[in-house]
């Protein structure tokens, strides 16, 4: 059984969009194109009331085929590599379950099954999870709110990769910011197998006063697609991949 | 929308969608990331564990580990696996359960509490010989921490196979302060080394340093902690060995630790066993000695004789 790459976007925010299109739309268009949106709320420590812009994160994450997830910042590494692991198993049981359907028929899922059975099924959506390729765009919401939050987010995206290059399967990330005046949203980091010493990452900051997240997410499921595009060979054994930085 | 775990009082029935087998919960025990463990009686009047989570897949996966292992070459590891069922509540939602051996067990930490120093070294030692059978069976406990483990008869035992993973695979389960990836001392692929560097901190833990943060260069705060703890001193080398990655696995360092704990130097360094070493030991000193062999050598079968 093989379940292609696995693609999924992740959204770091705190607050609501108030710019744009509405995020929840566009992250089930990027659904319906085979890419799963996760999305975490990032709280200040301080912080005891759950915000109420915060409900969107849910929201999105529904419609995105994710999970969302809405911490402080002290539990952002802990969170952010078990959402995007949690979401690649969601997936791959998604896929599973549709084989099983095939095989047993309509309505059964795995839930369904004995539990000898599940057992075993279990266990090769456990093999699938740690060898499958995986693709992971990260959204930061660089708004001004998020500023003093984006040391601990850099140390979140680090750990995402050392979290996820345990794996025998192959790992591309790539990070961009959002709000840029000019393109929605900026690259920070082009697609690289290890997010090691982003040092420059968040380096230039603009602070308008608007969180367009609907409009980033659009463009973050383009530069997926540009991703996919033609010029990269299929398996991702690209040529001309650059190494050693 | 996230599915509840339920919280069931004394008393509340359990029965098995699919065995059909009904569990009295007698008490909660505990709960972790993955569901709660409830104290609990079949109709047979005996007493067992019983998990209950939300998450089916994850249940079922440390249901896989928990009959693997409560085998391991002969001799039990965690707890012995009883059964495995789904509980359909009245709402209509069913949760995956699974029933095990009821290890009946103080916390180290509460079990170390006013007792000598020098069991900090023999509980870890015992969780290194445990540890060791996991890794020559091809297998990482990946979780290990004092909430997993539960001392019992003078015995330290692990519970919570949940984040067993096979050697070479990335580490399913982890908690940050025993993480050495958290730490910035390695990856986290299921390696023997890993579980090492976890038994390191449960030592630093249970010496008197509790959990602390990792600070701005956290190797520094690991040494500074090591430092300051008088209870580690024999131990200081065979734990910084262990942070070096010196070890191959477990066993290695059980050696190590048993040569300290016999004999005050580790056995790597020891050339020959010098007969004037015995003689100084005391009457007590003596049978402390061979308590100590029984735990390290024998599996700890014989402690409570001793005891
Ligand atoms: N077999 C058992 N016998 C006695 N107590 C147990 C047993 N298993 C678990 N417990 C208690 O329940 C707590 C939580 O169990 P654990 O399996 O570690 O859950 P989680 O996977 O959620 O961390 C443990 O810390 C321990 O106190
Ligand atoms: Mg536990």
């Amino acid at each position: 059984m093989k379940t292609g790459r696995l693609k999924q976007i992740l959204l770091l925010t705190d607050g609501c969009s108030n710019h744009g299109e509405d995020p929840a739309a566009v992250a089930a268009l990027a659904r319906s194109q085979g890419i799963t949106v996760n999305v975490i709320g990032v709280l200040d420590d301080r912080q005891n009331s759950r915000p109420q812009g915060l409900d969107e994160v849910e929201a999105i994450a529904e419609a995105g085929g994710g999970i969302s997830q809405i911490v402080y910042q002290k539990s952002l590494s802990q969170t952010v590599q078990m959402v995007t692991k949690q979401a690649m198993t969601q997936t791959i049981q998604g896929i599973v379950n549709k084989e099983l359907q095939e095989i047993l028929g309509k309505n059964q899922s795995l839930e369904e099954l004995p539990p000898e059975q599940r057992g075993e099924v279990v266990e090769v959506v456990d093999e699938l999870g740690e060898s499958s390729a995986l693709e992971v765009l990260v959204l930061v919401d660089v708004s001004a709110s998020m500023h003093h939050k984006l040391p601990t987010v850099k140390d979140a995206l680090f750990d995402l990769s050392l979290s996820l290059n345990a794996r025998s399967g192959s790992n591309d990330f790539s990070v961009y910011t959002f709000p840029d005046p000019k393109h929605t949203i900026l690259q920070m980091v082009d697609w690289t197998p290890e997010l090691g010493a982003v040092n420059r990452l968040f380096s230039k900051l603009n602070s308008g006063g608007y969180t367009p997240t609907g409009p980033a997410l659009r463009e973050a499921l383009y530069a997926f697609a540009a991703k996919s595009a033609p010029s990269h060979l299929e398996d991702g054994e690209d040529p001309y991949e650059e190494t050693g930085w | 929308m996230k599915k509840q775990a339920g919280n069931f009082s004394p008393g509340h029935q359990v029965l098995g969608r699919w065995n059909k087998h009904p569990y009295i919960i007698m008490e909660k025990l505990g709960s972790g990331a993955c569901g709660t463990v409830y104290k609990c009686r079949s109709t047979r009047g005996e007493t067992y564990a019983l998990k209950m989570g939300t998450d089916s897949s994850r249940m079922m996966l440390e249901v896989n580990m928990l009959k693997k292992f409560s085998k391991v070459q002969g001799e039990k590891l965690g707890p012995s696996f009883v059964d495995v069922d789904d509980y359909r509540m009245s709402g209509g939602h069913q949760l995956p359960f699974y029933v095990m051996e009821y290890i009946e067990g103080k916390p180290l930490p509460q079990f170390l509490a006013g007792k000598s120093k020098e069991w900090v070294g023999i509980c870890a030692a015992q969780i290194m010989g445990d540890i060791a059978k996991l890794h020559e069976a091809g297998y990482v406990f990946g979780d290990l921490k004092t909430d997993n483990l539960l001392v019992s008869d003078s015995r330290v035992r692990l519970i919570d196979v949940g984040g067993v993973t096979a050697a070479g695979r990335a580490i399913k389960e982890y908690t940050e302060f025993y993480d050495r990836g958290y730490w910035g001392m390695g990856s986290r692929k299921a390696e023997p080394s890993y579980d090492l560097f976890a038994i390191t901190m449960i030592m630093l833990e249970t010496a008197g340093a509790g959990r602390f943060e990792r600070g701005s260069s956290p190797r520094k705060t690991l040494e500074q902690k090591l430092a300051a703890a008088p209870v580690l001193k024999p131990y200081r080398t065979i734990i910084q060995n262990g942070w070096k990655g010196k070890y191959k696995d477990a066993s290695e360092m059980e050696k190590d630790m048993a040569g300290v704990l016999l004999y005050k130097t580790p056995s790597s360094t020891r050339v020959h066993f010098r007969a004037d070493q015995k003689k100084k030991t005391t009457d007590s000193g003596e049978l402390t000695a061979i308590t100590l062999l029984s735990v390290l050598l024998m599996g700890g079968s014989l402690i409570t004789f001793f005891l």
